[in-house]
């Protein structure tokens, strides 16, 4: 612990990220560029969610760190052991008991309050950036609120699949203002941006900090004859029996044998604790 | 050089008695200079609506560059381009670029040279011709869909090529589509750099046919570029010869091109191959 600063990152580079951080806050899903550091492990890992959470952390807080809604993989655990080790926060796979979560592709099931912190990892922060190559350009479009763009997005998606296709980075407008990439998250998610807890997002080989403030208008992008639709597989989980959150598809066996279980490890396991069931586990 | 002055005057006149307002695009005085070298010269004229413009010159006379003066793609050294925005001639070198852009999606149209510029490639047809539709707030599937049908048959594309990419089409269908998608939100001006260059003949001769049809139906003014004179003869009212940077010579196009007066014109006249 005594061989690094708190939380790994030196003091200037935490103010750095801050001001990043409260730019981004006042300019709600507005993409503020920051000096993004070399950390300590692979881009595409998390380097930008791992800074954010750095220069967010103080001594007291508890840290949750979510991997596609695993708490037990990889990514999550590489990153919670990180800050273990440099920073010595407690850490929780509680979503209840946490007071910053960073995550990858997922927001918890669990309702978030208003004393939380949410850090998102993002890959790739610009929404326009697979239809307009130049940067020049898709800053412009956020300049001007040029967007329609991202509705021919969405009309490929219709024209080619009878819908709309896309379901994760699912884009929205922020507060009437700003279209915003959410990550990788499932579309099933959106509706959970609109939350009372901050939400920040960090990328870092992109170099960009954005952010959601608390109750801050998400509005999925759509068209008026195909309403956004936050679609779900159509099971219950299997090992709990909830059918309020989302699923991911197991393959069980080599006979095409599959299971649908909640993404979200903790909330599936404090839905078994409290007593519920699903069909897996009843047998 | 004929007398453009007394023509103007007639038109402006004609125009007046039927009521109208005055020119749709006013170039005064344009010039744009690369370094030394000069890019167009002191270009003026009326564009009054309805009135197709033809710009004619060899490679190198400037005809390019006056044109994307004109249309916003390039700012000129000197001079104003007036633009009649709700009967108001107003100099679209002064509009914020939120405003420039807006009209350039929505007023105006530019039509490319190469389809490729001007076109998503990886986009399906519809989505090309859509995104115009999107991009001023359009947000029903359906109507945008019906719309992209309704100018793809206009266009003469089939129906049925609506969800293909513009890279599975001929070079003569992408021309054809790029001129559907820049048309679709009905503007007043077009401008039109070499259209029919690149197309074999037949190709060229059913796209204009195609263009001068749309430009009668929908009233549209436009400003065409070209070295080819047969594009002109079919399509423009009045046409302007340039030659190094300068204006040589303008007129009524036949007038123009059965009695040419400059020397150039003369020679560009001269040498055009009788079939």
């Amino acid at each position: 612990m005594s061989d690094y600063n708190f939380a790994y990152l030196d003091e200037p580079t935490k103010r750095m990220i801050r001001r990043a951080i409260l730019k981004g806050l006042a300019i709600p899903g507005y993409q503020v560029p920051f000096a993004s550091r070399e950390m300590p492990m692979p881009y595409g890992w998390g380097t930008g969610g791992v800074q954010v959470t750095a220069a967010t952390l103080t001594p007291s807080d508890t840290l949750k760190v979510i991997d596609q809604g695993a708490d037990d993989t990889t990514n999550a655990v590489s990153i919670r052991r990180f800050f273990q080790r440099v920073a010595g926060v407690a850490t929780t796979e509680r979503t209840a008991e946490a007071t910053v979560i960073q995550t990858r592709h997922r927001v918890p099931e669990t309702p978030l309050s208003a004393d939380q912190i949410l850090v998102y990892q993002v890959p790739i922060p610009e929404p326009l950036r697979f239809l307009e190559p130049s940067e020049v350009e898709t800053r412009k479009m956020h300049a001007l609120e040029e967007y329609g763009l991202m509705h021919v997005k969405l009309y490929e998606d219709i024209a080619r699949h009878g819908e709309i296709a896309t379901s994760y980075a699912y884009p929205v407008q922020v507060a009437g203002r700003y279209v915003m990439d959410p990550s990788p998250i499932p579309k099933f998610d959106n509706p959970k941006l609109e939350s009372p807890a901050i939400q920040l997002f960090g990328a870092g080989r992109e170099q960009r900090i954005y952010a959601l403030p608390p109750y801050t208008r998400a509005a999925s992008l759509d068209f008026e004859d195909h309403p956004f639709d936050p679609s779900r597989a159509d099971h219950p989980c299997a090992l709990c029996g909830a059918t309020d959150s989302y699923l991911d598809e197991v393959i069980v066996d080599d006979e095409g044998g599959r299971m649908f279980v909640c993404s979200d490890t903790d909330y599936c396991a404090g839905r078994r604790a409290a007593g519920h069931r699903g069909t897996e586990v009843a047998a | 050089m004929s007398d453009g002055k007394s023509l103007q005057g007639f038109s402006q006149g004609l125009c007046k008695g039927l009521g109208r307002p005055g020119p749709l695009l006013s170039v005064e005085g344009v010039t744009k200079r690369y370094g030394a070298r000069i890019g167009c010269a002191e270009v003026s004229f009326d564009l009054w609506p309805g009135e197709v413009m033809g710009i004619v010159g060899e490679s190198g006379s400037g005809k390019t560059t006056l044109l994307r003066c004109l249309s916003g793609h390039l700012s000129p050294d000197e001079g104003r381009v007036l633009y009649d925005i709700d009967g108001q001639p107003t100099d679209t070198l002064t509009l914020t670029e939120a405003e420039r852009r807006r009209l350039m999606r929505t007023d105006w149209a530019f039509v490319h040279q190469n389809p490729r510029d001007g076109l998503r490639m990886g986009v399906s047809a519809g989505g090309n011709v859509g995104e115009r539709l999107m991009g001023t707030g359009a947000r029903h599937y359906g109507r945008i869909r019906a719309a992209a049908l309704d100018w793809l048959d206009r266009v003469e594309i089939a129906a049925d090529r609506i969800d293909d990419r513009p890279s599975a089409f001929s070079g003569g269908m992408q021309q054809r589509l790029q001129i559907a998608r820049n048309l679709v939100t009905g503007p007043r001006l077009v401008f039109m750099d070499e259209p029919t260059g690149g197309l074999d003949v037949s190709v060229q001769a059913r796209l204009l046919d195609l263009l001068r049809g749309l430009v009668r139906e929908m009233g549209l003014s436009a400003v065409i570029v070209t070295h080819d004179l047969a594009v002109v003869r079919l399509l423009a009212d009045r046409l302007m010869v340039m030659q190094g940077g300068h204006v040589v010579e303008q007129g009524l196009t036949d007038q123009v091109l059965d009695d040419p007066q400059h020397a150039y014109t003369q020679l560009l006249v001269s040498s055009v191959l009788q079939a």
